[in-house]
């Protein structure tokens, strides 16, 4: 699985990923307006059919559908065409605002903490963007602070021999604090340029499973003012309308500064990010596009709602 | 957050209340937030097209009863018709006439199918199963190991593979193994996978063939959102599963997917994995799950069930004493006689809309044995007492404690469950009437 992708280049790769979502989103719009169709109650249906159930939300979905019928009314339009682009752009823009790409700072450690519920991908997205920032030319250190889930210091430790930098751990059952303590001193003695640390996948619901990862961030914090400079939530892009209490309750209790979200090359449509960039306004950064080392792409809103739609 | 369903819709029914039958028009409007409710907690859009279209046939024409709102008369409906749609076939796994038998957990990577596996050997263990794991996750790093790891830790036998090159001959290896071991069930664990990757589904196909497993479950994460009918329908349709295991249920999303893949397999859901803990998995409640996905307590229940115990009139009592905050430590002792009789005071308040979901009820559930001691506490206090909590001091606590034959901490940690109750009662009333002013769905 990890070694038979080619690469085809950021558009293909992403539109190959995106190819189910492109499929059933732009071949109904398609037909919806080389068909016969015209604006009429029976379009907007349909388009809401499209947004719904690509997890936008139904509420959200209605507030944008909402939109559009204004606009249709306000500018007289006749054509189904332009009423998509004006969804395209108006989605677009929703997503801009928070499309940020993730800069590093070079001066001393640059400390990613990676967060999020259990199974959404966080150790592989570390693995990826492991491997992305080495090949920029920074020195990289991963940090095995899930000591909870069986086997996840050893998975972590394969990536970290795949992309050939060092991992800072402890034995299973230990306290993740410490490990991140020993890591920001590794860190600073090694003149690392960035450490990633891999936190136990953990339901927003568990409140002292949520105190644990304040703990690590502020024993982070004490030992390298600034750290976390990065606290990275990984979204599944399989997941419903969950994700977004998902990242309310993080950001309310840890701060999240960027998103991830992974699993696009499925047939999920990963709309729901466009509800969470309205509603709170946290960059996206990544998304996730295979289980390959290659399969991490900065999220970029035009490329994303353009492979959706074309 | 906290406004239930019956709530938003009995505006819709108040002109209708006492008097006629369910109408198109009133039914046609319940539809519309129901729907609206259904696609919030996920349920598939093609699904609840179905679902609305099928619960508004059967609602329209039904007499208004005089005991209930036609708001929760509505909700009843579909409440039962999700009952019925989920529930239907049991939990029981087939797996008595083979030796071994093999089950297979198949499903989308990280939808907890690892997990899942040694869960499943803990629950058949439990049943007196001789249960051996088994990984054909050789692509995901330290997948086997992980496995491994837990099999020991469940003190169930593990089959070590001999090398890693293909997962069908590992899978055979293993059931050959447990077969000489005399192990009599072996959980198949099997890479996470997409359902539209081609080779890698022809591997689960390859498997299948080899091994022909008696169970094949399908593992969904009850997080999924409106792409699981997609997947669980591709599962299905090249494996014929049997059946499906819901994880990650401990967490608060809504869970409609649930509904969404009995839909589209027809397959019962037999598991639901509710924490991290191999002991964390339970059989599926088709009741729960409806007022789960329906964002509800469940007030119909609370009030049929509150007519076999206490008459409907105290438990209404109740309820609006917990909406208005006065809920007195003399209202606590009075639940506590009537708890043997209607279950733990944590259902009862559990059926009340918004305190079910509240997680901080567990602590202040008093346990069986407790029960006893908590109402020759409250017995050993004055009446004013019992109103005003507040009044009790150090002084009055150590009478307290010498009156019921307890300690001071006993009396300590009963005021301290109690007022923390009271907190989390209030605080369902404030967020209740905030989401109420905005109009909002109870998400
Ligand atoms: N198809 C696909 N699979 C992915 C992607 N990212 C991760 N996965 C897979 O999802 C599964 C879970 O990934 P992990 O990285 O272990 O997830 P995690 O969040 O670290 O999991 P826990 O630590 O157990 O909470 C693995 O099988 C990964 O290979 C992606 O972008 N696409
Ligand atoms: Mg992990």
């Amino acid at each position: 699985m990890l070694n038979n992708r080619e690469d085809g280049g950021f558009f293909e790769k992403l539109k190959k990923g995106l190819e189910k979502t492109r499929k059933s989103l732009a071949e109904s719009v398609n037909t919806m307006i080389f068909g016969e169709k015209v604006i009429d109650s029976d379009l907007f249906e349909e388009l809401e059919a499209i947004l719904v159930s690509a997890d936008v939300g139904p509420v959200f979905t209605h507030e944008l559908i909402e939109d559009m019928k204004e606009t249709v009314m306000r500018k007289d339009l006749k054509n189904p065409e332009t009423l998509k682009r004006i969804l395209m752009e108006h989605m677009t823009l929703i997503l801009k605002s928070t499309d940020a790409p993730l800069t590093i700072r070079r001066n001393g450690p640059y400390a990613i903490m990676v967060v999020g519920v259990n199974g959404t991908g966080k150790t592989t997205t570390i693995g990826k963007l492991a491997y992305d920032l080495k090949r920029q030319g920074h020195a990289v250190m991963l940090v095995a602070a899930d000591t909870f889930r069986a086997a996840a210091i050893e998975q972590l430790g394969i990536w970290g021999q795949r992309v050939d930098v060092p991992l800072i751990k402890q034995k299973m059952g230990s306290d993740p604090s410490a490990v991140v303590y020993d890591a920001v001193q590794a860190a600073l003695s090694r003149k690392t340029d960035v450490m990633i640390i891999d936190t136990a996948g953990r339901l927003h619901t568990k409140s002292n499973l949520m105190e644990e990862l304040k703990k690590m961030k502020r024993i982070m914090g004490r030992e390298l003012p600034g750290a976390p400079h990065e606290v990275l939530l990984v979204l599944d892009a399989t997941t419903g309308q969950n994700a977004i209490v998902q990242a309310k309750i993080f950001n309310d209790e840890i701060g999240i500064t960027g998103i991830v979200l992974t699993k696009l090359d499925g047939t999920s449509k990963g709309g729901i990010v466009v509800r969470i960039a309205k509603e709170l306004r946290i960059p996206l950064r990544y998304i996730g596009i295979g289980e390959g080392l290659d399969d991490l792409r900065p999220f970029n809103s035009e490329e994303f709602v353009k492979a959706i739609f074309e | 957050m906290f406004e239930s369903l019956t709530e938003k819709l009995d505006p819709i029914f108040r002109k209708l209340k006492g008097r006629g039958r369910l109408d198109e028009e009133n039914v046609r409007q319940a539809m519309k937030d129901i729907r609206m409710a259904l696609l919030e907690a996920d349920v598939n859009f093609k699904v609840v097209k179905d679902f609305t279209e099928d619960v508004r046939s059967r609602a329209v024409g039904q007499e208004v009863f005089e005991s209930i709102t036609p708001g929760q008369q509505i909700v009843k409906i579909v409440h039962d018709r999700l009952v019925e749609l989920m529930g239907g076939g049991s939990s029981h796994l087939r797996l008595a006439n083979r030796f071994p038998a093999p089950i297979m957990l198949v499903g989308l990577q990280g939808c907890g199918k690892t997990t899942t596996a040694a869960k499943l050997a803990h629950h058949l263990s439990e049943k007196g199963r001789r249960v051996s794991l088994v990984s054909a996750d050789i692509y995901r790093p330290a997948a086997i190991e992980q496995l491994k790891i837990l099999a020991k830790e469940l003190g169930a036998g593990f089959f070590e593979p001999r090398d890693l090159g293909d997962a069908v001959r590992i899978c055979v290896e293993a059931i050959g193994e447990a077969h000489a071991k005399g192990y009599d069930t072996v959980i198949i664990d099997t890479a996470g996978r997409l359902h539209i990757d081609s080779e890698m589904m022809e591997e689960l196909k390859r498997i299948q063939n080899a091994v022909n497993p008696s169970e094949i479950l399908l593992v969904a994460d009850a997080m999924s959102g409106q792409d699981a009918v997609s997947v669980a329908e591709r599962f299905n349709e090249l494996l014929g599963i049997d059946g499906v295991i819901l994880t990650k249920m401990d967490g608060d999303a809504r869970g409609g997917a649930a509904l969404s893949v009995k839909a589209v397999t027809g397959k019962p859901i037999k598991f639901v994995g509710m924490g991290e803990k191999v002991d964390a998995i339970e059989v599926f409640h088709p009741e729960r799950m409806a007022s789960r996905i329906l964002g509800m307590g469940d007030i119909l229940t609370l009030v049929e069930k509150a007519q076999f115990a206490v008459d409907e009139k105290e438990a209404r009592e109740l309820e609006k004493k917990i909406r208005q905050d006065s809920f007195s430590l003399e209202d606590f002792r009075n639940q506590l006689t009537q708890i043997k009789k209607m279950g733990s005071l944590k259902d009862m308040l559990g059926m009340i809309p918004g305190l079910g979901k509240m997680k901080a009820l567990k602590n202040v559930e008093p346990d069986e044995k407790e029960l006893v001691r908590t109402a020759a506490i409250i017995d050993s206090m004055t009446r004013k007492e019992r109103l005003n909590y507040q009044i009790i001091d150090g002084q009055r606590r150590k009478r307290i404690a010498l009156g019921s034959g307890t300690t001071v901490q006993d009396v300590n940690r009963l005021l301290k469950n109690y007022a923390e109750m009271r907190k989390i009662m209030k605080k369902m009333t404030k967020g209740g009437m905030k989401s109420l002013r905005k109009g909002n769905f109870p998400f």
